[in-house]
């Protein structure tokens, strides 16, 4: 509908083409050959993560993680223990808890706050409508790097314009609300963007006669077109979670890297630079940070592929 | 709570012209409901998340409860938002219900883009004229005098036209071949594409520590070298290196975890474009006996042209703020491997100069808004065709 062309599993059901033409299409031995060459490639960094990551410290330290594959069922290549340094001793439980505390209201609260304005922008007539839609899409190509000065300012400071206040000093520094009220405001150009389109485009009749029935918009919107959006709301939610999971630089700034307050990606970095040569830990901190988003994208591909694609024009 | 806000530039129209037959006070008390609608309940309920987290704050909690807590407010908070908005507008008198709702359904949106993006952005820019801290005086040009004539500024200016430069055009190459042989696969395809595209769901940092362990480096006499590419020197029989001091390669040794992070985006659009080729054409083209490549090079790479545009200034605007693979690879100035967004950070959080940070964020802005702007521009096209 609106988010990206046909994606490759519904294409893939159609039959192939037989016959002659087959021999042409099927791709001979070089086909299968380099696509084989270029998984393998591609794999090879996230296999060697993996592998190292269930590998004792003083066996990692001596022998290449490929060096293991020859020695597959040796109970002594292989531990949890890494694992448990990471959660514990690396502070990534902490760091666990604060990114889901991040990540899943600085989901939420923009797709709740778009999904409504999508709405509105959609079917509901009042003054302005068009002029602010287009505000909206325009603040688009504003790099996040523009917004991050002022609004640490506005953080810790508040603003004032001649001797009045205008902005309070509210200390939001370091707090969860902080920082989602930051990623909300970088996810929202697209997202409003984007469920306009999605919401704009379903059947009029289906509103007007809701109308008619006598439902108030409020009622549409939760009832009706909110169960119709689900896959572009889930396009969208899926790309904003793994966008907000996998940042640094906004937590960094907005929340810091204090050991109480630091995401995922923050401990990881921190450990990357005080702990550069201990492979064991950094592997085993390195795949707690991606197993989320493995799972996301394992369980949800169809989906996570159109919000990722949609996501293109992200600002 | 504060009723002294900022009026939001793009926010509440001015009042609409009384229609004909409705008392001018009646235009101005709907035209103040509307404001009120839009700006004050959104930050009544800001003053009570604020309250709640501040609360919180103080009462020194453990912090499984407060990222439940915190998840829990948040989640809700923002659905308690509107319901209470709306339920306040059916309170309202009948006349003014549908009048006023709209703004209630976009006030809050309206309200953090005005405080998050535009008046960051003019903020932004009267920064970059003035000194290190709050309240330092105006230095004119100086700042950006300092981005076009500092070493390492010009560095960083040299290293992301190379990231721009390099990293688009071998994403797209080796998509595009992959999305065109892998669409001849029998079977496999489904699988060895997902393959592809994994990385991306991964973060820069994960990935940025992935290649580490591939470039990592023990002198000789330190012990085995346990990264990949020095294992492979090693068996050669060569000494190992030190691949992420050596200068100016390094800066494509970085390069590599960005292509290797957004082939797999590439390859999916573009193989979704390739599949959307009426088949017939590419079976006239064959009858008429053109070879394989001719049918790529001639009839496949023009149709999908639009596409490849688009993945191609996608990749240039991401590869223009580049900044957690330096920032994690670290040590960018004495490997000379600074990019723009890096040095904004570093100038901005890490050295404390609110005006030289803010000047490179204005050049970065002023470098993204035309891309940014073409692609916007493809992309509505492409919806439209659709």
């Amino acid at each position: 509908m609106t988010l990206t062309a046909p994606l490759p599993e519904e294409v893939e059901a159609e039959a192939p083409p037989l016959g002659e033409a087959e021999e042409v299409r099927g791709g001979g031995w070089f086909v299968r050959i380099t696509i084989l060459v270029i998984v393998v490639l591609w794999l090879i960094p996230t296999v060697g993560v993996l592998v190292t990551s269930f590998r004792p410290a003083a066996v990692v330290n001596e022998t290449g993680w490929w060096t293991t594959f020859a020695h597959l069922f040796d109970s002594g290549q292989w531990t949890l223990q890494n694992y448990r340094d990471a959660l514990d001793s690396g502070g990534f439980e902490n760091a666990l808890l604060n990114s889901l505390a991040v990540t899943v209201p600085a989901t939420v609260i923009p797709i709740t706050i778009a999904a409504f304005a999508a709405y509105a922008f959609s079917w509901m007539e009042f003054r302005g409508r068009y002029v602010m839609f287009v505000a909206v899409v325009g603040l688009l190509v504003v790099p996040l790097q523009m917004a991050l000065i002022p609004i640490l300012r506005l953080y810790s400071g508040g603003a004032s314009l001649g001797g009045v206040t205008i902005f309070p000093d509210l200390d939001l520094n370091g707090t969860f609300l902080g920082i989602w009220l930051a990623h909300t405001a970088f996810g929202l150009p697209l997202a409003v963007y984007l469920l306009r389109n999605f919401i704009g485009a379903l059947p009029s009749s289906i509103i007007e006669s809701a109308k008619v029935d006598g439902a108030d918009h409020f009622t549409i919107f939760w009832r009706l077109v909110v169960p119709l959006s689900v896959p572009a709301l889930a396009a969208f939610a899926i790309f904003q979670f793994l966008w907000v999971w996998n940042d640094l630089l906004v937590a960094r700034i907005f929340l810091g890297a204090t050991e109480e307050n630091r995401v995922l990606t923050i401990a990881l970095q921190a450990l990357a630079g005080s702990r550069a040569q201990d492979w064991h830990l950094l592997t085993s901190a390195a795949f707690i940070t991606m197993i989320l988003p493995l799972a996301v994208f394992f369980s949800l591909q169809r989906y996570f592929i159109r919000g990722l694609t949609a996501g293109a024009v992200k600002g | 709570v504060t009723t002294e806000v900022e009026e939001p530039p793009a926010a509440p129209p001015p009042p609409p012209e009384a229609p004909p037959g409705r008392a001018p006070g009646q235009a101005a008390g709907l035209a103040l409901l509307r404001l009120v609608g839009a700006v004050v309940v959104p930050l009544a309920a800001f003053a009570l998340l604020w309250w709640t987290f501040d609360f919180l704050r103080d009462a020194d909690a453990n912090r499984l409860v407060l990222a439940g807590v915190a998840l829990v407010v948040g989640v809700a908070g923002v659905f308690l938002l509107f319901w209470a908005m709306n339920g306040t507008v059916n309170h309202l008198p009948e006349r003014f219900r549908e009048g006023v709702r709209p703004y209630v359904f976009v006030g809050p949106a309206l309200v953090i883009l005005a405080v998050f993006l535009v008046y960051p952005v003019i903020s932004t820019i009267i920064i970059s004229f003035g000194g290190p801290q709050r309240g330092s005086e105006f230095v004119g040009l100086d700042n950006y005098d300092f981005v076009f004539s500092d070493e390492s500024m010009l560095r960083s200016i040299r290293n992301t036209a190379g990231w721009i430069v390099i990293v688009p055009i071998v994403a797209v190459s080796i998509g595009l071949a992959f999305a065109t042989l892998a669409d001849r696969l029998r079977r496999g395809e489904a699988v060895a594409k997902s393959l592809i595209f994994m990385p991306m769901a991964i973060s820069f940092v994960g990935a940025t520590v992935t290649w580490t362990l591939i470039y990592s480096f023990r002198p000789e006499g330190f012990g085995t070298n346990i990264g990949l590419l020095n294992a492979v020197k090693d068996g050669l029989g060569m000494s190992p290196t030190a691949w992420l001091q050596v200068k100016p390669w390094n800066n494509l040794l970085l390069m590599v975890i960005m292509i290797w992070m957004q082939t797999g985006f590439a390859m999916v659009v573009l193989s979704a474009a390739i599949k959307a080729i009426p088949d017939e054409i590419i079976e006239a083209a064959r009858i008429d006996g053109a070879s394989e490549w001719q049918v790529f090079r001639r009839i496949m790479v023009p149709t999908i042209a639009p596409t490849i545009a688009v993945v191609v200034t996608y990749m240039v605007i991401n590869a223009m703020k580049v900044f957690d693979i330096v920032f994690v690879i670290g040590n960018a100035e004495t490997n000379e491997t600074e990019v723009i967004a890096e040095r904004m950070i570093d100038w901005f959080f890490i050295s404390n100069h609110d005006g030289r940070g803010a000047a490179i964020a204005v050049v970065l802005f002023v470098a993204v808004i035309p891309v940014m702007v073409w692609n916007i521009r493809r992309f509505r096209e492409q919806e439209a065709v659709r």
